[in-house]
């Protein structure tokens, strides 16, 4: 017999649920308990860099609005920086990069205000394109579901992004790019998340 | 730069598979193409840091924290408490751990939750912590009650602990179930039973802890979390591959 590792195995994930709200936004289900509730505020009040707004559905395979999801959030800021100890650099005060987000209980719509992100460093060379991390879960996900998401706007960096890069089929690549409009207000950008179908978002193994 | 590397790789038959058709939700909600396998990047190291400043001393004790004055809930008085490890049996401090439940009759305080057991006045169902230097964490509340739910006619939920964890970096958050030592309901639920793997079930199932509950008062459970651990780079600093 050879010696053993001492590794431990993780922790097996179970679904979120159709009650998450009550755990991690119970303010935003209408549920007063705590003092603070975390993730409503993204990026803070001293941000630099553009107010964006993004919107968009979770939609089934059924075609169908999810309306128990819940969306975490994770991003660097204007400079590219995340607020962590590796996080590559300083960010502002109150700057978190972190949020969360559930949808509306009726139409399925989830939407939140954030600043656009710069590019971040790649593994060892290169940069990033501008992204968000996003982890879905809810009801009927087993295990949350990791994606990101990309600007319109930024088509020079996304193609060079090496994440995007990766995606073997070129056409799957646009399910991860957001959509921006104009309007009154900040510039909005528009992400529906497919769970399944011909064009089913890419969800990552990270 | 950081003598870390990434997190291992994710052993997915530890995990329930995204489409499990025992639970019904699963089919229309599970992606059909492969998830693409992605080395961790900054993104995916990196991960929201919490403090002391965003919680509250008393937001762990589900006894307490939506009472009335003088009042507690209903039901089994317990301690939950555990560990946060990595998989490299390292302990994780100063995470955030999450979690919410149904009342000692079975039901959540939720406006889509119709169950005939009644709401507790004096019970939210929700608490949070931050673990301490040692990766401990506890919580007090009651024992949840077992539920019907809609999938087959006559399928219920075992006693549970909705439990949601984060660890250092964005690609260890964890959002699992802890059940409870002893529950018959276990091995015929089918959200338990999407998982493939015996031994993750057991994981997943709180032992009965005497000696660390209160005589007279409160009685124990011990959960031990485990997230997955980060590899070491003994030799350079530099991520291998590109």
């Amino acid at each position: 017999m050879s010696q053993r590792l001492n590794d431990l195995r993780e922790t097996a994930s179970q679904t979120a649920g159709p009650y998450v709200h009550i755990g991690l936004a119970p303010g935003a289900a209408g549920f007063d308990i705590y003092k603070r509730e975390l993730g409503r505020d993204i990026a803070g009040p001293n941000a630099r860099g553009e107010r964006i707004r993004i919107e968009g559905r979770v939609i089934d395979g059924m075609g169908a609005p999810i309306k128990d999801v819940l969306i975490e959030v994770w991003q660097a800021n204007a400079d590219g920086h995340h607020a962590h100890p590796e996080g590559g650099g300083p960010v502002e005060e109150g700057f978190r990069g972190w949020g969360r987000v559930i949808t509306d209980f009726d139409t399925g719509e989830w939407g939140f205000e954030t600043v656009k992100p710069g590019r971040t460093r790649g593994r060892n060379v290169g940069v990033q394109a501008p992204h968000l991390n996003l982890w879905i879960v809810a009801r009927g996900i087993n295990v949350g579901l990791n994606t990101r998401m990309y600007f319109s706007d930024e088509a020079e960096a996304n193609a060079a992004d090496p994440v995007l890069n990766l995606i073997e089929w070129e056409h799957r690549r646009a399910t991860l790019v957001a959509t921006r409009s104009e309007g009154a207000g900040p510039a909005v950008y528009r992400f529906d998340i497919k769970l399944q179908g011909e064009d089913e978002t890419v969800f990552f193994d990270v | 730069m950081t003598p870390q590397g990434e997190f291992y790789q994710r052993d997915r038959s530890l995990h329930p598979p995204a489409l499990t058709p025992d639970y019904k939700t699963s089919v229309a909600r599970s992606p059909r193409y492969a998830l693409i396998s992605l080395q961790c990047s900054v993104s995916e190291i990196t991960g929201p840091v919490f403090g002391h400043g965003d919680i509250d001393a008393g937001d762990n004790d589900l006894l307490t924290n939506f009472a009335q004055p003088g009042e507690s809930p209903i039901g089994e008085r317990i301690l939950l408490h555990g560990r946060v490890l990595d998989e490299n049996a390292r302990p994780v401090p100063n995470t955030l751990v999450e979690l919410w439940q149904a009342n000692a009759g079975g039901r959540y305080r939720h406006k889509k939750d119709t169950y005939l057991a009644p709401i507790d006045p004096n019970f939210g169902g929700c608490g949070r912590t931050l673990t301490d230097e040692n990766g401990c964490y506890v919580f007090r509340t009651v024992k949840p009650g077992a539920y019907p739910w809609r999938n087959m006619v006559n399928n219920w939920r075992p006693a549970h602990v909705h439990v949601s964890v984060f660890g250092s970096g964005f690609a260890q958050r964890l959002i699992t179930q802890c059940y409870f030592e002893g529950d018959p309901l276990i091995p015929i639920c089918p959200i338990v039973q999407s998982i493939p793997d015996q031994g993750a079930i057991e994981r997943l199932t709180a032992r009965l802890d005497m000696n660390a509950s209160i005589p007279l008062d409160t009685i124990a459970y011990r959960f031990d979390i485990v997230l997955r651990g980060r590899r070491s780079t003994l030799f350079e600093n530099r991520l291998e591959g590109n």
